[in-house]
């Protein structure tokens, strides 16, 4: 009796798995699959977790007017959890077995490097929508955040200038990963060229999840007796917020030390008291407080779908430049696939070349023909006590990014694809 | 009696917010809104010697941003709705709707400081004249010199006195009397602290080419001096500083490990879900923290004095559950304790992230807990990390009493010693362990609320936690709450010690590596048990 029983329900399973394996193909067909590949968890959560938010409402806005090709997008979102063979894992999985058309994801460089083998292998598409230390350019690749020369290098040149406090000691402070290496030996070698000698750089590095920065924060103290010091931050995930409030706490001011961060925009110091924190310097492509009628529609559109799908602290949503980058990145790819009239790898790499997009940054950005970066306009930008930032450098118009640093030897030949 | 309506016409005219005819100079308020930060610098230095109160109220709306450039080029001092004309301080309404704001960068900041600290340092608040002082120590100008001095002559104050002092003599550094730059070098050699160091550094550097005179010559030799003098007592400040951090690490590591040290130590359970009773604590703390913000909004503050029995009740609930349920069937099988406590751990992490979301989740300190106290010129001590190490000492204290005072705790002392002969007596053993081993989850419970003031609290934090408490317990003896303690004291401070000449990841590695050959030689850690009730007890 109970076998039988059995039998029957595994046969009924059996059909409705059927069923559901041949449901499932015929929707594949009607819809067009992207892979979203962000740690939801870890000590990268902080940062990554609005991108896939973002990458959410960028496809279901696409959807409401009608997808791409006539076929709606279907998102499927996986969590890398901060973990670098994970994300190789999981990115395997979206594009061999989910079989999605592109990847919108990674935050952290050692995440990008991890993943580009799988991406080069299978020749599928990644956008990766965060500023890096270049020093690469992959034909599966397109790179819509900064490359050095279109946030570091600016931001270093403003420190040094009259208006940045005519810093003449630097500290490069960074989490121990590809990213912050690389940077800081670009920057070394730009500061080298301004006149500045190695006394007076110094270079530290902390382990990702980092908590304690007292002994970090006392030497800043101690090496800005030497001259006007600034500090360049590398920082990268939640270290940042006990960081920053380390530096609230011991009481350094940004009129005496400035510190410039490279990856902490408006979601990051959500977390933080901003108050001690006044006049400390972010440099980025876009920041919320950008004045540009498609910013305002850009910030509208996020804060009412933070609230639609109740994200957490939906009240206080706000948008930084990585998100920019990807909203800029999924409409990009969308604009390339109907031009190439396919999702195919190389026609839309093919299509790309060229594309334009209005940004919430206020410019329109251009993918350039050879290199798979945008150019970009760099704004500097000093916290405010709200958490926002105030706007107080930017460049005249977007500028073309240079993947191979020119500070790094032997990189004159390699410009291009 | 002739000469008295004037004055009183004065004193109604000041009551008045701000007189039609009390106007500034429309050339230095169209600078304000110049394009370059020189010309600027410029219009706030003149409205700083102005005596006109509107010229205070335009910077201090420059400092709160609430200045507003129209496109006429008239700039508006906005402040609820209400806006005056910065050049006339005519109320303007209604508020006009397209105006841009004054952004003020941090050159220019540092120049409306010092512009306005002068007026500061007479207010009757003293720590508006401590924020002006500190504001001036190293940017005043030999033109404040009489003004300082006259504030100096008024000061009661002996912290504020010091720091005028110390303003005085910067401002001296720079006047043309050679002999007034020579005692003001030495007095900033006796009593000054770092920023003296930097602005002698300049008069002690050879100069680049040009002649020097033998004045020239002798205030460089005095400005070495002083500055070898400064670098004397910077070490010390810096040794005093080091030793503190070290404490205050010491006793983060003390508050996660001294729950461990029950339930590891004194039960012989190898918990590995210790962490994640440390980031229920954290989470219970953030809980608190969202109800006082909504039922309680007035007492913010003390939220955090309320979370430490919620914390402790919910850390302990769930260890007893853990014991009751799975840790029981387990005693005596190390092995699979290790292996079922991890599983536990990766249970309570995924629930916390089902419940409360993979982000971290924000919990704030509250306003007495923030900024800092300066203990020596140079050194401040955050009050968050005093708190903890108050905190922490009191935790200790408290467990000891439980332990060696109380009933509880000679119960838990004797299973601990000899089960067998504590249940022949009557002791009820297995109630005393689930007892035992809620002490211990509520202790990291304790310990999370600590780590939520300092760190982030996220699904996560027990993991970076877990291995530093190990290693506290294992380093000071398994089963000694002494020993505990002073593993912690040792490796905070060892750490601290460490960490400015190897960098944060280095000193973690030495001190991993020291922790390795330590247990080498002595596997029994720091203390351990004598006798023969230790090894019947394992």
């Amino acid at each position: 009796m109970k076998r039988r029983g059995f039998f029957k329900t595994a046969a009924i399973a059996g059909v409705l798995m059927a069923a559901g394996i041949v449901g499932q193909d015929a929707r594949a067909a009607d819809t067009i699959k992207v892979g979203i590949l962000h740690s939801l968890s870890g000590t990268m959560a902080i940062s990554e977790t609005t991108l896939k938010d973002t990458a959410l409402m960028a496809i279901e806005e696409i959807n409401a007017k009608g997808g791409v090709l006539g076929k709606k997008l279907e998102p499927v979102v996986v969590d890398p959890a901060s973990n670098w063979p994970l994300f190789a894992e999981k990115a395997r999985q979206l594009v061999s077995q989910d079989k999605v058309a592109v990847v919108f994801g990674c935050w952290t460089s050692v995440s990008r490097k991890s993943v580009l083998p799988v991406f080069k292998e299978l020749n599928s598409l990644l956008f990766y929508p965060v500023q890096y230390e270049g020093e690469e350019l992959e034909k599966n690749v397109f790179y819509t955040g900064a490359a050095p020369n279109q946030q570091a290098i600016p931001a270093v040149e403003y420190l040094l200038s009259a208006d940045g406090g005519g810093a003449k000691r630097f500290v490069l402070l960074g989490t121990d990963y590809v990213y912050p290496r690389t940077t800081n030996k670009i920057l070394r070698a730009f500061l080298h060229s301004k006149g500045i000698q190695d006394t007076d750089i110094d270079e530290v590095y902390t382990p990702f999840g980092h908590s304690d920065y007292q002994t970090i924060v006392a030497n800043v103290k101690k090496f800005s007796q030497g001259g006007k010091t600034a500090v360049i931050s590398t920082i990268n995930g939640d270290s940042n917020v006990p960081f920053y409030k380390e530096l609230g706490n011991a009481g350094l001011k940004a009129t005496d030390v400035p510190v410039v961060a490279f990856s902490v925009g408006e979601e990051e110091l959500r977390g933080v008291d901003t108050k001690p924190l006044v006049g400390h310097l972010a440099a980025w492509n876009y920041f919320e407080s950008v004045k540009a009628p498609e910013n305002d529609a850009f910030v509208k559109k996020w804060k009412a779908y933070s609230v639609k799908q109740k994200l957490p602290n939906a009240d206080k949503a706000v948008t930084n430049d990585p998100m920019e980058a990807t909203y800029v990145g999924i409409y990009m790819w969308k604009a390339a696939v109907e031009k190439a009239k396919s999702t195919d790898t190389d026609k839309v790499i093919a299509a790309m070349a060229g594309q334009t997009f209005k940004a919430p940054s206020g410019f329109t950005l251009t993918m350039d023909k050879t290199n798979h970066h945008l150019h970009k306009p760099v704004y500097i930008g000093e916290v405010k006590a709200d958490g926002q930032f105030n706007i107080v450098w930017k460049t005249k118009g977007p500028i073309r990014a240079q993947p191979w640093s020119p500070f790094i030897t032997g990189n004159e030949s390699k410009q291009n694809m | 009696m002739r000469a008295r309506p004037a004055p009183l016409l004065l004193f109604v005219l000041c009551l008045l917010p701000l007189p039609a005819w009390s106007a500034l100079d429309p050339a230095v308020i169209k600078l304000l809104a110049s394009d370059t930060t020189d010309d600027r610098i410029n219009a706030i230095g003149q409205l700083a010697v102005s005596t006109d109160p509107l010229a205070a109220a335009v910077l201090r709306g420059l400092g709160e941003s609430t200045v507003y450039a129209l496109e006429d080029g008239r700039l508006l001092i906005v402040n609820n709705d209400k806006a005056v004309d910065a050049a006339t301080g005519e109320a303007v309404a209604p508020v006009p709707e397209t105006k841009d704001q004054l952004i003020v960068n941090n050159r220019l900041r540092k120049a409306l400081e010092t512009a306005q600290a002068a007026g500061q340092l007479f207010s009757t608040d003293r720590a508006v004249r401590l924020r002006a002082a500190r504001d001036l120590q190293t940017s005043a100008l030999p033109a404040q010199l009489p003004l300082l001095r006259d504030a100096r002559a008024k000061e009661t104050d002996s912290v504020v006195q010091g720091i005028l002092d110390l303003a005085i003599a910067s401002a001296s550094l720079r006047s043309d009397n050679m002999q007034d730059r020579l005692s003001a070098v030495q007095f900033l050699g006796e009593h000054g602290g770092a920023p003296a160091k930097t602005m002698l550094n300049s008069l002690a550097a050879a100069p680049v080419g040009g002649t020097t005179t033998e004045a020239d010559a002798r205030l460089r030799q005095a400005a070495q001096a002083a500055i070898a003098a400064i670098d004397r007592r910077l070490a010390r400040t810096e040794m005093v500083g080091t030793a503190l951090q070290g404490l205050s690490l010491a006793s983060v590591l003390l508050l996660a490990a001294l729950g461990l040290a029950i339930t590891f130590g004194l039960m012989g359970i190898i918990n590995m879900a210790h962490g994640e009773l440390l980031m229920i604590g954290a989470y219970a703390t953030y809980v608190v923290q969202t109800l006082f913000r909504k039922y309680l909004p007035g007492g913010l503050d003390w939220y955090v004095i309320a979370a430490i029995p919620v914390a402790f009740a919910t850390s302990a609930l769930v260890g007893m559950a853990l014991e009751r349920t799975v840790i029981r069937r387990l005693y005596g099988r190390p092995l699979e304790t290790l292996l079922c406590t991890w599983g536990i751990s990766l249970i309570l992490m995924q629930a916390v992230r089902t419940i409360f979301g993979a982000q971290n989740v924000e919990v704030a300190n509250p306003s007495w807990m923030s900024g800092g106290v300066t203990v020596m010129e140079g050194l401040v001590l955050p009050y968050n990390r005093i708190c903890i190490v108050i905190f922490s000492a009191l935790v200790v204290a408290l467990v000891w009493l439980l332990l060696n005072r109380t009933r509880l705790g000679l119960f838990v002392r004797g299973v601990t010693q000899n089960r067998r002969m504590a249940d022949c007596v009557g002791v009820p053993t297995s109630r005393i362990d689930t007892l035992t081993f809620g002490l211990g989850s509520g202790i990291a419970g304790l310990g999370g609320v600590a780590l939520s003031q300092i760190g982030n609290v996220g699904p996560d934090l027990g993991q970076s936690y877990i291995v530093d408490s190990f290693m506290v317990v294992v380093l000071g003896g398994v089963g000694q709450l002494a020993g505990t303690v002073i593993a912690a004291f040792g490796l905070g401070e060892l750490n601290k010690f460490l960490e400015p000449y190897a960098g944060a990841v280095l000193a973690k590695i030495t001190i991993l590596v020291f922790i390795i050959l330590f247990i080498q030689k002595r596997p029994q850690g720091l203390f351990a048990l004598k006798g023969r009730s230790a090894e019947a007890s394992t």
